[in-house]
Formats: structure tokens, sequence, C-alpha cells
């Protein structure tokens, strides 16, 4: 009994010594990381303006890309956050238990092929294939800023990095709401049921109020992940100056502006794309405070406690 | 107590990363300074080299370092493709032997490399060569002829539709379509929008205001891909684009533009492109034997390719011991012999040195001794 007691005690020394240190690490690298980002920065945002690419200076170098970097990210998740609840939905709540397993399945399987892959499948296939429909946006509705013409010829405008981004995110969405929504207390679902509402209004009124901190923290990683997503976008989009039409070629991410800069950039060029990793950097932390902030905010709302 | 644990344990904590973080930066600069070979240019060196540089020369370099290895038992060259730039500072710190480069030294780091390499400085090698194509998609034109002002209207688009005049005036007898021209540049640093856009810059100086550099002028609209694969699949995929890009990478269905020099029309040839370099002006100032060449974009001479990429090898005239210098001579030797260009051109397509430049690169390399 002490013997074993003793050794409990021992195991329970050791497991928060390291658990402790996993945490502490974790903690240096970040730093370490934020350090290295700003000390590499640094002559960038010191030089002088025409030292800088573009010759006007670090902020009007990397304005144009932040705004394209949001831009690409917005698009994918106006397109990926609605058919990803649907999915999680029709998965959680309405599709019979062996397609949703099934089907849940092949969502993670989205999630798993690599970037570089769907990077391809953009540029050699998607690009081409919608290059006519963008014709199309632009004798027909290009009097609408975001669809002004002339369209691009080859399909690899941003939208189109939008909608390769938008697959991308939607399976980390899915799954995350999917599991949200499975954990809906049963007692609320059936007593919705019970007062007499329909399936929609049982899931309107029980199943989303209780999901919504998840669906706004799901979206925020989907977030996350679309506007770092590098490779994809370097290998789609054809880039370019700032332009309100998403169907011309032009704009630029801060990722993809990096990737294809950095294995022959020199001298100040090297820390003007680290300052734009810092900018990149800042802006996702940006977005997981405010989601954190979100979440915390809606929390008496979700009835989880 | 509970402090005390606390202070304990994070204090390990900190050790171990600590002891990662100087793993991390221990270095491994690999250094040649294994068993000297003879004085004389002995056959069999042993050793290893480090280079870093260019990415262009990346398939070729694979190409040399089986070459040169298998040729010397015990030899080995690690070359790491980190950009021209990453390689030129790398040989002026030391940290390299050698650097691969699209371009050669600049003066300034031509000065500084005394500091590492002697009094003499760094030395500049051509040794892969590359004729640039302008591929176009058309679908009922493979033959196009094009000057040097027109060429550059296209890429600024300020002629954007194929059947223009000026496109007209240079192709009589062809029927251009009234299709519209999407001009492909590279979205990537490159070598190859360098040599591109230097040309136009000399060859079309009133047309191309913008300066030469590997990024293509941001001022500009048109389409871009990533890497020469990327530029020569999307214009494979969209009729009426067109392109440059090394030449070895065009094929297919894409149609190759010939380039108007004095009064006539070139393609893009391995030998075209070695004659350009080779009869490229010195750049003067540099260290006895250096190779820099500036290719002469306006020249008239119709058996040069002026749209030709050079990228070097940029060594030391002077290394601290005998090893070194007996392994980068015998490296340079193969590389610039018949048989490293020949590896070259079968795992790169690039254009073999002609005969003159591969005697004075050989006299350059033999230039090459131990310090003091």
């Amino acid at each position: 009994m002490t013997g074993s007691s003793a050794s409990g005690r021992a195991g329970d020394k050791v497991f928060s010594g390291t658990a402790m240190g996993a945490g502490i690490l974790i903690l240096l690298v970040l730093f370490g990381v934020a350090a290295f980002l700003v000390v590499q920065a640094f002559p960038a945002l010191v030089a002088k303006p025409a030292d800088i690419q573009g010759g006007a200076g670090f902020w009007a170098y990397i304005a144009p890309i932040v705004i394209g970097t949001l831009i690409a990210a917005a698009i994918a998740l106006v397109i990926a956050t609605p058919v990803a609840i649907g999915v999680a939905l029709f998965i959680s709540h309405y599709a019979p238990r062996r397609l949703a397993s099934g089907l849940g399945y092949v969502i993670d399987l989205l999630a798993a092929i690599p970037s570089v892959v769907y990077g391809a499948w953009g540029a050699a296939f998607l690009a081409p294939a919608i290059a006519p429909g963008y014709a199309w946006l632009a004798a027909n509705l290009g009097w609408i800023p975001i669809f002004a013409g002339p369209a691009s010829a080859t399909g690899k405008a941003i939208l189109t990095a939008a909608i390769v981004l938008a697959v991308m995110i939607l399976p980390i969405i899915t799954s995350l709401s999917r599991e949200i929504f499975l954990q809906t207390p049963k007692l609320h679902e059936e007593a919705a049921l019970a007062l007499g509402a329909t399936r929609w209004e049982m899931v309107r009124m029980a199943v989303l109020p209780f999901g919504r901190p998840g669906i706004i923290s799901a979206v925020m990683l989907g977030l996350g992940r679309a506007l770092g997503e590098t490779m994809a976008v370097a290998l789609v989009l054809s880039s370019g100056a700032l332009t309100a039409s998403l169907i011309q070629s032009g704009n630029q991410t801060i990722a993809a502006e990096i990737a294809l800069n950095f294995p022959e950039a020199s001298g100040v060029q090297v820390n003007t794309l680290i300052a734009a990793g810092l900018v990149l950097f800042v802006i996702t932390l940006a977005v997981n405070m405010v989601a954190r902030w979100i979440i915390t905010k809606h929390k008496e709302f979700s009835g989880a406690n | 107590m509970k402090a005390l644990r606390f202070g304990r344990h994070a204090a390990l904590a900190v050790v171990a990363a600590g002891a990662l973080a100087l793993t991390a930066c221990g270095s491994d600069n690999a250094t040649g300074t294994q068993n000297s070979a003879p004085a004389s240019s002995g056959p069999k060196v042993t050793g290893t080299l480090t280079g870093v540089g260019a990415t262009s020369q990346s398939a070729a370099m694979d190409a040399w370092k089986t070459g040169f290895s298998g040729a010397n038992q015990g030899a080995n060259v690690q070359y790491s493709p980190d950009g021209s730039g990453a390689g030129r500072k790398a040989l002026l710190d030391g940290s390299a032997q050698f650097a691969g480069s699209d371009a050669y030294l600049k003066d300034d780091e031509y000065a500084s490399s005394k500091a590492k390499c002697g009094p003499d400085g760094a030395i500049n090698i051509p040794v892969y060569i590359s004729p640039i194509a302008v591929a176009f998609n058309l679908p009922d034109v493979k033959e196009l002829k094009l000057d040097a002002d027109t060429l550059a209207k296209i890429f600024r688009g300020q002629i954007t539709t194929w059947n223009d005049p000026a496109i007209a005036a240079l192709n009589s007898g062809v029927t251009l379509p009234s299709l519209k021209i999407t001009p492909v540049h590279r979205s990537d640093d490159s070598g190859t929008t360098t040599n591109f856009t230097q040309y136009l810059s000399a060859a079309a100086s009133t047309v191309w205001t913008d300066k030469a550099g590997g990024l293509w002028p941001s001022s500009l609209k048109g389409e871009n891909a990533k890497g020469t694969s990327g530029v020569v699949k999307t214009v494979t995929d969209t009729p009426g684009a067109i392109v440059y890009a090394d030449d070895s990478a065009v094929s297919g269905k894409l149609g190759v533009a010939s380039i108007k020099v004095g009064d006539t029309f070139v393609k893009p040839t391995a030998d075209g492109a070695a004659k350009a370099v080779e009869s490229g002006k010195a750049v003067a100032g540099r260290a006895q034997g250096d190779l820099s060449m500036t290719i002469d974009r306006k020249s008239t001479d119709a058996t040069a390719y002026p749209l030709t990429l050079a990228s070097y090898h940029i060594v030391c005239s002077t290394y601290k011991d005998q090893a070194t210098v007996d392994l980068v001579k015998a490296f340079e030797n193969y590389v610039v012999s018949d048989a490293g260009q020949q590896a070259a051109s079968d795992a790169a397509k690039s254009a073999p040195l002609s005969k003159a430049l591969q005697t004075k690169a050989q006299a350059a390399i033999a230039g090459i001794k131990v310090q003091g």
C-alpha cells in the first residue's frame, strides 16, 4: 500500500513536471518566434523608403497585401461557413447513422489532403474551368465593381484562390461544428420536440444556440488557416497590384508573397519579407483574441454551463 | 515549498529548452580539410565542398555532384539552393567555399570578397548558360517574329490583341487572330525575369522604362504563375497567352518566337546562347582571369541570341589550405569540362559553354592557389 502510494506520488511529480515543462517550452518557442520576427523585421521598418520593394516604403508595400489577405480569407469564410454548418447539421441530425459516419469520415479525409495538392488542383483544373464563368460575370454583371472586367483569361483570380481556400477550411469548420452539435443535451432537443417543434425549429431553438460559441471558434480556426495558407494561394493566384475586382488577375496574400520571394531574396528584401510575416503574425493573433472575446461574451447563451 | 518546487521545475525546463536551442544553433558547416592531394592537378581528390546559391542551377548541380563523386571516390559536394543572394553572402562571409549565382558579384561585393579570398578577391565563372524563349499559345500560328519594342509593348499591355498592326507588320503572310493577348510572367523572384527585363530595358529602352530585376514591376498588370513549370502550364492552358521561359521547358503546342537581332530574326538555340555569353563584354576592374560578362543585349550579331541567362560559380582566387584548393579546382574543372557541360545539358537542357569560353574558364581555374 505505502509502496504504491509512494510510487504514485513520484509518478505524480514526474507527470506534473513534464507537463509544466511542455507548457513552458511552448511559451519559449512562441516568444522565440516573436523575438526573431521583431529583430529581423526591424531593419525593414527603419529602411529608407527607396530600398523597399516598390520604392515607397514598408507600409505602402504591406498595405495592399494585407488587404488582399483579408479579402481572400473573408470570401473563403463566406463560402465555407454556411456549407460547413449545413453539412455538420446534416451529419449530426438528419442523415441516417450509417451514412453520417461515412460522410464524416470523408470530410475528415479532405482535411488530410496536403495544401500543395489543393494548389495544383486549383491551378491546373479549377482555374481553366472557371475562366469562362468569369468572362460571363464580367459581361453581364460587370457594373458591380467586384465583377468588373476584363476578366482574367487564365481564371487565376483571387476569387479562384478564395474558392480553393474555402474547400480547404471546409473540413475544419465541419468537423468541429459536428462535434459541438452532437453534444447538444438530448433533454433540450426532446423538450423542443415535445413542445411541438418541427425538426428545423428544434435545430434553430436547441442545437444552434447551444453550438454558437463552438461554431464561432470553428470559424475562427478556419479563418486562421485561410489567412496563413501559403502554397495553395502561391500556386493558384496570379498576383499583382491591389484591385477591387475579384475576377481580374491581381491582389496578393502575405503568406504567398513570402513563399514566392523568399528563395531569391537578399539584403533588406529578406527583412521586408520577415516584417510581412510579423504583420501576419499580429493579424492572426488579433483574430484569435477577438474570437476568444466573442466566445466568452456569448457563454451565457450556450446552455453549456 | 510549492514555490520551491515550481522554481526547480521551471529551472529544469529552461535548461532543457536552452539545450535544445544550443543544438539547433550548432553549426554544421562542412569544410574540406581532409587528406591533401598532391599539389599538381592530380586526378583524385577527397573531401567535402560546400556551396550555396541559385535555384536555377539545382538540376545541373545534381548532375555535377553525381558525376564528380563518381569520378572521385571520397569527394563530395553539398549545394544548398538558397538563392543567388544567399549564395554570394555565404561566399563573402566564408561559410561556403563557392557560390552559385545568376548574377556576378557586384562591385562592392567584389571589394568585400578580398577579406576572405585574398588580395585578388573572388572569381566569377559562367558555368550554366540557358537561352530564354518567348513562347506563345496561338492555335494556328507556330512561327512568329517579334522585335524588342513590340515585345516590351506586349508585356506592358500596350499591345492588347494579336492582330495589332505592330505585330502584323513584322509577320507579313501570317494570319493573326483577333485574340486578346494575355502576357504571363513569373510570380516568384527569378533570374529568368532578371535577364528578360535586362534585355527589354536595354533593347527597348524607350518602351521599357522600369528597372531590370528579378521581380516583375508591380505597376504592370498581367497574369503570373510560380516557377518555370507554372508559367508554361498557364500559357498552355490559355489561348492567346505569351510568356518568357527557359527554352528547355517550352514544348508541345506552344510556338517559339524569333527575336530580331540586327536585321534578322533569331530563334533560341544552345549555340546562339553560348555565343552571346562568349561575346559579352568583360566587366572591368576584376581579378585576373575573371569571366564576369555583360551580355550585349543590343548585339547585331545574328549568330548570338541576346535573350540568354548566364549563371555563375563564384570561387575564391585563393583558399587557406591546399586540400580546398585541390577540391575546388577539381570540381570546377569537371563542371566546365565537356563531360560536365554535357551532364548539365542532359539534366537541365542548358547550353554547353563554347570552346573559347571553356579555355578561358580553365585558365581562370588553374590560377586558384593557396593563400600567402
